[in-house]
């Protein structure tokens, strides 16, 4: 069971949170002029990858609010976690320092 | 007829004795869950009877009226003898105009209380949280889960821990409370 | 049975309390303290079971955890049988009931012992070549023959009567191990004020200290210094968890423990719960694991008698155990000296020290020299005697690796001991990587994942002095490492240990090196004919793996499944390395480039019952009532489990049946009134400023210009276009709307809601609140509805003008404050009485009061959904199926045209969505209308055609209607509206029904009856 730091609550169990899909995909502002593949896209098309990736999460059985998290595929560990709105952290200059 | 608190009732009833972790059901009470922008919250908390407060996982008591943080915008309003509508008719004056919602949940959900000096070790039976007194101290309120029930969980002293849980989960959740604690007797 | 072998004194066992056990349904003495297994040796019971594949008599190969032959069944009553517990962890306790496994009639005669001369015709891999022939005799012959004659153990076959129980806790520093390392590591974290939680499998605390009479430490006894360790671990507030086993390391530094409660008492009380999960949350973890010793691959190598080394020397000195009279000792390193010594002490002959070293140095063999012992250097086992016991051994000398000629050397115990492999397993599981260590000849955790750290032999530092100061320091690391991190509460404001803490501890003893060896030792003998164990629980042999490379299995991972070695349930504690050697040896490639197999979890078999914990009858699952169960349950009703509710289906009068119930309900309905329990609907409350605002984005329908007080028909979609959800939605004023959502999809429908209202709109004002809870829901269905409720209301006016169908009026009913909804979901003059739940039944009885000169029929789901499908009106779930758009279920006249956006919309524009094919809503009338037809059932045009006959569609409701005195069916059907009129087909196992297609609404088309 991961540990999950929540932008509110602070470190809590994985049981209380629901994975959100990846983040960062804006739903289309005017999704009536998109063509059917811009849509196809916005509905179904991820990035998946492998190492870093930004996802959604909801504390669903804690404060309830959505956030946003950086969590590495292969180590299942998570990098960061931000509130919605908030920009990706840029983990890259960490890195470097 | 009126059993205000079933379906608890008969089990409370016919609960053991256990003073490691005695268990019992909490009377009625009126609930509001309160919802606002920031302007919203301060007036809230005043015409409530107890301030609001602005720190995660906390609540706080002014007399028989009790503020708990839920979410960054949602606190639950818990006042052991107050008619919801009455409380809800002091309330909204104060919060006019000022965007918010206030939602009555008195029925909703139903109080069970566990104290003892065993009552963290019983709650952790089902309960994935940190009950030490540095990491869940007195004052502290979150949602949270005991097995697979979703339940709102507050320390309101160092052996004395209060659940809200929905009306339909209570059985099942003092079910298991009795489960982890027949091993006290 | 010969004579007592305990010693008369020593030990850590209790001679004051003389226990009386039972084995294979003789009565045995032994000592609270003892192990089954060190109690039956003392009677001089080696033969203790039969092993897998070959039925050959087994005796003890170790005493600890690892050991893979004495695996037996422990008995307390007819539901109280527990299968394959390992001897060497089974306490004795008055009355101990134990019985040998895998044996038939008897362990002394085994008729599958004939199997061990088919052994010729059972190598590795025999599955896969022997039973593949003729065709279909796997399934029906060969396998139910193998199971039945392999196995280990017999399930029991009662429920299990004893209670389990589950476990979270947290710590910053969790030991895991109570040897001399894991003592020491929590002393070092206790003293800066951590959580230190301290667990071990055994029964007893201190591992190796316990079995060390020849150490000091700080100049005391190794024994008496453990105790004060233990003592002022204790008075640190340190948890001490013996008889618990870590089994599982998870993500996250989640490490899973079985903690054994009762097992080892003679009357467990009963509210004690038998076993305990506990799932801990460490801070940081120390491994203190130790070491396990291999054994010497010789042929012969499994017969009662011959055992591990140290382990012969634990039961000497820790249970006062003589293995035997007579003994060869066979090592590859310092630690058969050590054995020897202690036997030899003890009492024991020493028949000779087989030492596969060529030059053997040090103190050990010097001592043993010095003792008169005879040390036999270059000397190997080449084959042993003895039929239900070892008695006679042939050693030869070994030149330029094979070895030479035989001399039997007579005795009854032959220990071994091939050197030392560090336990890694819970390393390994938490994806730890592994290192080889060319000099220790053993992998070695190298790169941590999870905050552990490993300490004493489990990373290769061996000796009692190396574990206390590794140990030592790995706590004081993990103390400091903890307290860096943010959740370790405890932590916060204490103080950095400084290095004045630091302890070093004076230890006496004389180490035994690290030498040893893997593989099998040559034996000079045909291979064919020497068994030569490699695998003891599995049965698998040296020749086996040789095989299996000969036939071209190179990976250690095939080697493994091919020859299963390892895969019993000891998880090859004693038999990874000496495979891992031998197939090394057979490609002439060094041991790490054969690779490694995985360590899965658990670390022992794990019972099932510790993961059921009280996850059992009616706490399995919440079993969710509403307010108005009782009265249901007092009336009889017969119930169904939506979700997690239990809801009524029907309420059968005296001798009727479901069919005869409905169609009355029904019937009441229809003519008369109905009342029903909706309680578990869904419920929302969404409130504020932007509250309309939302809802136009979430649903399909335009909700602006929704008066207050009124109600309408909600559809929700997936942001793909398929229906996600559907209920009826109340205005109560401006900015507060009552949603209602189908009961299973409650949950589903908030968290949609919530998702796009924080994560796309977070600048709307508008919040919402699930109300499920908050409200029963008493729906009263029928003509008489509103004469039953006028008299029982305050401040609401029911009349058709006041209260028209689709309005919601706030008011009381019988004294309780009420949202009234004046609906119908049946088709006829309705209401929906919202009461706050706590008075749901008392509003409930008033009501059915004031119902019952009207002939009030409460009802059920079931006649809930016939009046439905009478109507047309689908239920999502049922007719839809995540792939039904709005218009396919006839839904279009809820999409609001108008609207430029809400979730779903843009999908709608699909080319799918308009292709003529798309299955639709229909209605199905049965040619014979006495015919139901079956739900789920497919549709065809023609059932005579030829196979794979192409479907149309299938049966989503079907119901025998009393008001139509007919059957009826709603389907999903390829351009179903276009078949109106035509006749379709159900092909049955008793062949086809012929339906004709029609719509959907089967009566009151024209909604008269709702305009009452």
């Amino acid at each position: 069971m991961l540990i999950i730091t929540c932008p509110w609550c602070g470190e809590r169990p994985e049981i209380e949170f629901v994975y959100g899909g990846e983040a960062h995909i804006a739903r289309p502002t005017d999704p009536s002029a998109l063509s059917d593949q811009e849509w196809a896209d916005f509905l179904y098309n991820r990035t998946n990858p492998k190492g870093t990736h930004a996802e959604r999460w909801r504390h669903t059985h804690g404060c309830g609010r959505f956030f946003n998290a950086v969590r590495d595929t292969v180590s299942d560990f998570f990098v960061a976690t931000y509130k919605p709105g908030e920009p990706r952290p840029d983990l890259s200059q960490d890195d470097a320092k | 007829m009126s059993d205000l608190l079933f379906p608890l009732s008969t089990l409370a009833a016919t609960a053991p004795d256990i003073p490691a972790a005695r268990l019992s059901a909490l009377p009625p009470a009126t609930r509001l869950v309160f919802r606002g922008r920031e302007a919203a919250i301060g007036p809230a908390g005043i015409a409530f009877g107890a301030e609001l407060p602005r720190q995660a996982c906390r609540f706080k008591r002014s007399g028989d009226r009790l503020a708990a943080w839920l979410g960054p915008d949602e606190w639950l309003l818990l006042a052991e003898d107050a008619d919801p509508a009455a409380l809800i008719a002091e309330i909204e004056p104060a919060v006019f105009g000022l965007p918010h919602a206030l939602a009555d949940v008195s029925s909703r959900s139903l109080g069970i209380a566990l104290e003892g000096p065993r009552a963290a070790y019983v709650l952790n039976q089902g309960c994935p949280l940190d009950l030490s007194e540095t990491a869940f101290p007195v004052g502290m309120v979150t949602r949270t889960v005991f097995a697979k029930a979703e339940i709102v969980l507050l320390r309101e002293a160092p052996e004395r821990f209060r659940l809200d849980v929905w009306r339909s989960f209570a059985p099942y959740v003092w079910g298991l409370l009795e489960e982890a604690r027949r091993e006290l007797a | 049975m010969s004579g007592s072998f305990r010693t008369s004194s020593g030990g850590r066992i209790d001679r004051a309390a003389p226990l009386a056990f039972r084995f294979d349904g003789t009565t045995y003495r032994g000592y609270a303290g003892d192990t089954l297994a060190s109690a039956l040796l003392a009677n001089g019971v080696h033969l203790l079971g039969r092993s897998f594949k070959y039925h050959r008599p087994r005796g003890l190969l170790s005493a600890g955890s690892d050991e893979p032959n004495a695996l037996v069944e422990v008995k307390r009553d007819a539901a109280r049988v527990t299968p394959n517990l390992r001897a060497t962890q089974v306490e004795l306790y008055e009355g101990l009931d134990a019985a040998s496994q895998n044996r038939w009639p008897s362990l002394a005669r085994d008729a599958g012992a004939m199997n061990d001369l088919f052994a010729p015709f059972l190598p590795a891999g025999f599955y896969y070549k022997t039973f593949m022939w003729p065709a279909g005799a796997w399934k029906r012959f060969y396998e139910p023959k193998i199971r039945a004659m392999a196995g280990l153990g017999k399930a029991p076959t009662l429920p299990d009567p004893d209670r389990y129980t589950q476990n979270y806790a947290h710590c910053d520093v969790l030991v895991i191990g109570a040897g001399p390392a894991g003592i020491a590591s929590a002393l070092a974290a206790a003293a800066t004020g951590a959580r230190v939680i301290l667990v071990d499998e055994q029964a007893e605390l201190g591992g190796s200290l316990l079995a060390a009479p020849d150490a000091t430490i700080d100049t005391q006894p190794a024994i008496e210094w453990l105790a004060d360790a233990l003592a002022e671990l204790a008075a640190a507030g340190v948890v001490l968890m013996p008889r618990t086993t870590a089994f599982g390391y998870f993500p996250h530094n989640m490490i899973a423990l079985a903690e054994r409660v009762t097992d080892h008492l003679a009357a467990p009380g009963p509210d004690m719960p038998r076993e305990r999960l506990w799932q801990v949350r460490a801070g940081e973890v120390v491994l203190a694991t130790g070491a396990l010793e291999r054994p010497l691959v010789f042929p012969e190598n499994d017969r009662p008698g011959i055992l591990l080394a140290d382990s012969a020397r634990i039961y000497l000195t820790r249970y006062g155990v003589k293995p035997g009279e007579r003994a060869v000792i066979f090592t590859a390193g310092d630690s058969g000296y050590r054995t020897a010594l202690d036997l030899a002490a003890g009492g024991v002959a020493i028949a000779a020290v087989a030492d596969l070293r060529a030059a053997p140095e040090g103190e050990w063999p010097a001592r043993a020299l010095a003792a008169g012992i005879d040390v036999r250097p270059s000397t190997v086992i080449t084959g042993t005697s003895g039929r239900l016991r070892v008695n006679g051994v042939h050693l030869a000398k070994v030149k330029n690796g094979k070895a030479g000629l035989n001399e039997p050397v007579a005795c009854d115990t032959v220990l071994m001991s091939g050197g030392w492999t560090p336990s890694v397993h819970l390393f390994s599981q938490s994806r730890g990587k592994l290192t080889w260590d060319e000099t220790l000849g053993a992998y070695l955790p190298g790169q941590s994942v999870e905050r552990e750290r490993s300490a004493g032999a489990c990373r290769g530092r061996y000796g009692l002095a190396a574990a206390l100061a590794d140990g030592y320091h790995a706590g004081e690391q993990a103390a400091a490492e903890a307290m860096k991190h943010p959740a370790s509460a405890a932590l916060k404001g204490a103080k950095a240990p400084t290095r004045s803490t630091s302890r070093a501890f004076g230890v006496v003893a004389t180490e035994t090196g690290t030498d040893g060896f893997i593989g099998a030792t040559p034996h000079g003998r045909n291979p064919a004919f020497a068994k030569a164990f490699v695998d003891w629980q599995n049965d698998v042999t040296a020749k086996d793996i040789a095989l299996a490379t000969r036939e071209g299995f190179r990976s250690i991972e095939h080697v493994k499944r091919y020859t299963t070695t390892g895969m019993a349930t000891d998880q090859g504690k004693t038999s990874n390395m000496n495979a891992l050697g031998i197939v090394s040896e057979q490609l002439g490639q060094p041991v790490p480039k054969i690779g490694l197999t995985t360590f899965r979890p658990p670390f022992t078999p794990t019972t099932f019952g510790i993961f059921a914990g009280t996850a059992r009858g009616d706490l399995f699952d919440p079993v969710r009532v509403t307010p108005i169960h009782g009265w249901a349950e007092a009336r009889g009703a017969v119930f169904e489990p939506v979700s997690l509710w239990k809801r009524a289906l029907y309420f059968p009068n005296r001798g009727e049946d479901m069919h005869a119930a409905v169609a009355r309900e029904c019937k009441a309905v229809r003519t008369g009134v109905g009342i029903f329990d909706a309680s578990t609907l869904g419920k929302i409350e969404v409130v504020g400023p932007d509250a309309a605002e939302f809802m136009n984005r979430i649903y399909t329908n335009a909700w602006t210009k929704l008066a207050p007080g009124r109600l309408r028909y909600g559809v929700m979609l997936r942001e793909d276009g398929f229906v996600m959800d559907d209920g009826v939605v109340g205005r109560l004023s401006s900015d507060r709307f009552h949603v209602t959502t189908t009961t299973g999809g409650a949950a589903r429908v908030l968290a949609h809601m919530e998702d796009y209202l924080q994560t796309e709109w977070p600048d709307l004002d508008v919040w919402l609140t699930s109300t499920t809870e908050q409200w029963a829901v008493i729906a009263v269905q029928g003509p008489n509805a509103r004469a039953v409720l006028e008299p029982l209301v305050e401040g609401i006016d029911l009349s058709k003008g006041a209260m028209p169908n689709m309005s919601v009026a706030e008011g009381r009913i019988a004294g309780v404050p009420t949202r009234l909804f004046r609906l119908s979901f049946a088709g006829e003059l309705g209401f929906e009485v919202n009461v706050p739940a706590a008075h749901g039944r008392a509003v409930w009885e008033a009501i059915f009061k004031a119902g019952e000169p009207f002939g009030i029929t409460p009802y059920g789901t079931e006649t809930m959904h016939v009046l439905r499908a009478e109507k047309g009106y689908i239920i999502v779930g049922q007719e839809t199926d995540g792939t039904a758009g709005p218009d396919d279920v006839n839904l279009g006249w809820a999409v609001g045209k108008n609207k430029k956006d809400f979730v779903g919309k843009r999908s709608l524009n699909r080319a799918a969505f308009f292709m003529p094919d798309r299955k639709q809503l229909v209605g199905l009338l049965t040619r014979n209308p006495k015919v139901v037809l079956e739900e789920g059932a497919q549709l065809v045009a023609d059932p005579g055609a030829a196979v794979p006959v192409p479907m149309l569609g299938h049966v989503t409701s079907a119901y025998m209607s009393a008001t139509l005195g007919r059957s009826i069916a709603l389907a999903m059907v390829k351009g179903g509206r276009s078949r109106i009129g035509r006749t379709l087909h159900v092909p049955m196992p008793k062949g086809a029904i012929a339906v004709e297609v029609v719509d959907p609404v089967f009566y009151d088309a024209e909604g008269a009856r709702l305009d009452v």
